[in-house]
């Protein structure tokens, strides 16, 4: 198969973009993207789009083939697959766009991510978000996506001895990074104090362990290896992905503490690339709440299993510490618009690894992770950037 | 030939609830809601109150205050409010008729969220300026809705004003006004529903802030003035935190904006929350001092005004009515069940 890099990447503004629509947001970014990649639309081949949910959000489906005509590709009749997978959506287009490369039959394509989820109320947009849960088991009971993830919280805490602190570590940790990054919805630092005083979402977390409802969007450009010399000097490769998943509805998991799904997915990704954890030095995982991300730093193997609280408090995953976790901000900070999420984690590794995001630059980072989740973990996708020279 | 006000009235019901109070039963942190909204506590009418009760009052105070003014001179009357207790009927006509001003007169009711009263502001002083009548009178009253355990049920309030606009006897002339008006669904009741709907965030920037400030900008632009210029400085106050944000994002200062911001007392009055704040300054001001006001209507819109007030304040008895700070601090205070009465949640047999 052949090897597949990305040679462009581009993102629009996260945050409650009131005066710009779904159809904006992906042309905005798409063409950043392409601009970025300095090729023609005649270069592409085909385009991707990640959305979750445009359907309830904005009423519109058929949103790859709509994004294309707007971005002025309706005469070029590009194929346009649109992919869902929940929250892992964009990383799943992701793998599908490289899939589509490796396999030779196209050379260059787009993969865009987008979400408009300010359109509809905040009770609505909850409804829609709760969706990708098990509708017949869970949300039909009326368990809703916090509380989900508030009784994984709960049980790590009694399993784990991880605390309340610690869980709001991640969310200090995480604006610390958004102040740093001007497309974050939340460029203002918090405090431990502002996250443990908030309002209660669902115990024990609050108003600031929870990830907010974004507009935005995020694209690449993604070209066979052997061509992306043509158009940049310094193409970044996927160097493996790893898409995994496991039982949609919570209560029927193994184990409340870890996301099956991630473990499996990461240990997919780590073999096709043959890199391990250690090899890691920036990641961008699915903090959608705070405990996500200690799940996750722990299920990548890149804390032991109990230790993410502890090893977030310890300052271990802070900007340039041993594994710079979520230096875009996050889903927490720089916005979780869902659809555009697994595209915009990677435009933050492409960009840390390319050594151009200023003042949040993880010096010598050579290998970069993404971490997308669908639900509370039905799906999980790994995806493995390295640096092509 | 400048219009202005003649006199004012305003109105707050004497009950009160505590953000507190309402939050216990719903099962939320009411004081830390109140503190997110600046509001220390709402007014509440009592049983036998309505927007035609309250208009009634503000428009007796206003006339109470100036005996010059001959009620068959008041040729129009405008109520300005959401909460008419008639879908058909006019509330303006009982006020008229209330005050003696009818019937060789016009009347009727206006609305536009909580920027009708200041809609018929500027509906009398265009009026009044033409000749067709002497003075006319804008009311700004509400008993305004906020579903049970919704955002709104801790500022959602009830008060009302009254001012005569005519073009002798001013207390105040209206120097500039300006108006600013989009079609944006921000907040919205259809016909036959009890409570309002609301776009939770999208009520915030790109409604309120949007218009206020894009009509305070076109104001100052007209009147060529600065925000130093005033002495006072009152916008429409849905809750305590918008009007001191727009205000201090204007350049304006607490000193300026304290005495009109009634909010964090007595909630929000919707079509009367500006008109209230303009009371309680026109119940201090002094000759010569100026005030910059600025409404806000969802749907949307917003209406400035530029007045200095004149020499003819001392002419208006304001003595003979209570002042606002007065009915402000009058506050007895209600637990939700008696709340929950008053207001009518309480579903009672019928026939």
């Amino acid at each position: 198969m052949r090897s597949v890099s990305v040679i462009g990447v581009g993102e629009t503004q996260f945050g409650e973009l009131w005066d710009k629509s779904f159809r904006e947001l992906g042309i905005e970014a798409g063409l950043r993207a392409i601009q970025d990649a300095k090729i023609a639309a005649e270069n592409l081949d085909a385009i991707y789009v990640g959305n979750m949910s445009a359907g309830k959000f904005i009423d519109q489906e058929h949103v790859a083939s709509l994004v294309a005509d707007y971005s002025g590709l309706a005469d070029q009749h590009l194929p346009t697959i649109r992919v869902e997978g929940g929250g892992a959506c964009g990383a799943i287009a992701i793998h599908q766009a490289a899939m589509s490369i490796a396999s030779g039959v196209h050379d260059i394509v787009i993969v865009g991510g987008a979400e408009k989820m300010t359109d509809v109320g905040d009770v609505e947009a909850n409804e829609i978000l709760s969706s990708t849960t098990d509708q017949e088991w869970e949300s039909v009971f009326g368990a809703t996506f916090a509380g989900l993830y508030a009784m994984m919280a709960r049980r790590h805490m009694f399993e784990h001895g991880t605390t309340r602190e610690q869980l709001a570590a991640v969310a200090v940790k995480n604006h610390k990074h958004g102040a740093l990054n001007p497309n974050a919805q939340f460029q203002k630092e918090i405090t431990m104090d502002m996250v443990l005083g908030a309002p209660r979402v669902a115990e024990p977390l609050g108003l600031f362990d929870c990830a907010p409802l974004s507009d935005g969007a995020g694209a690449l450009v993604l070209c066979a290896s052997d061509r992306a010399r043509k158009f940049t000097d310094t193409p970044i490769d996927l160097i493996g992905t790893g898409h995994a998943s496991d039982f949609i509805a919570v209560h029927d998991r193994r184990d409340l503490t870890t996301i099956d799904a991630t473990v499996i997915a990461g240990k997919r990704a780590f073999h096709a690339a043959r890199k391990t954890p250690n090899d890691v030095k920036v990641a961008e995982v699915h903090d959608n709440f705070t405990i996500s991300e200690v799940m996750a730093i722990e299920d990548l193997r890149f804390v032991p299993k109990g230790k993410g609280g502890f090893a977030t408090e310890d300052g271990e995953t802070a900007l340039n510490a041993r594994v710079s976790v979520n230096t875009s901000g996050g889903l927490k900070a720089r916005g979780y618009p869902v659809g555009a999420t697994g595209v915009a984690q990677a435009v933050e590794i492409v960009r840390q690894l390319r050594g151009e995001v200023g003042k949040r630059q993880v010096s010598g980072a050579e290998v970069g992770l993404t971490h997308t989740l669908g639900g509370t973990g039905g799906t999980a996708v790994v995806h493995l950037f390295a640096r092509g020279d | 030939m400048k219009a202005g006000i003649v006199s004012y009235g305003g109105y707050v019901p004497r009950y009160r609830i505590t953000p507190k109070e309402i939050g216990a039963v719903w099962g939320v942190d009411g004081e830390a809601m109140g503190r997110g909204l600046n509001i220390k506590c709402k007014s509440v009418p009592g049983p036998d109150e309505d927007v035609i009760t309250m208009s009634v009052e503000a428009a007796r105070d206003a006339l109470r205050k100036a005996p010059h003014i001959n009620p068959k001179d008041v040729g129009a009357i405008y109520v300005g409010s959401e909460s008419h207790p008639y879908a058909v009927k006019p509330t303006a006509t009982i006020v008229a008729e209330a005050i003696e001003a009818a019937p060789v007169m016009t009347a009727a009711d206006y609305e536009f969220a909580c920027k009708a009263g200041t809609a018929a502001i500027q509906t009398t002083m265009g009026l009044t300026l033409s000749d067709m009548y002497r003075y006319g009178m804008a009311i700004g009253a509400d008993t305004s809705q906020g579903a049970p355990s919704d955002a709104l049920e801790y500022s959602a309030s009830a008060g009302a004003a009254a001012f005569v606009v005519g073009k002798d006897h001013l207390m105040a002339t209206i120097d500039n006004t300006i108006s600013y008006t989009t079609d944006t669904p921000d907040f919205w009741r259809r016909e036959g529903q009890a409570y309002p709907s609301h776009g939770g965030r999208f009520t915030g920037e790109p409604a309120y802030f949007k218009h206020v400030i894009a009509c305070a900008n076109l104001l100052f632009k007209r009147a060529g003035t600065r925000p130093e210029d005033y002495d006072y400085a009152v916008f429409h106050q849905p809750n305590g935190k918008f009007p001191v944000r727009v205000g201090k994002m204007l350049g304006f200062n607490d000193k300026q904006m304290d005495t009109g911001l009634l909010v964090r007392e007595i909630g929000n009055t919707y079509s009367g929350a500006i008109m209230v704040g303009l009371c309680a300054i026109f119940d201090i001001a002094k000759p010569g001092q100026r005030i910059f006001a600025v409404g806000y209507g969802s749907g949307a819109g917003s209406d400035g005004f530029d007045f200095t007030i004149t020499g003819g304040i001392d002419e208006v008895d304001r003595k003979a009515g209570r002042t606002m700070r007065s009915m402000v601090e009058d506050a007895k205070f209600l637990d939700y069940a008696t709340y929950a009465k008053f207001r009518k949640k309480i579903r009672m047999k019928e026939g």
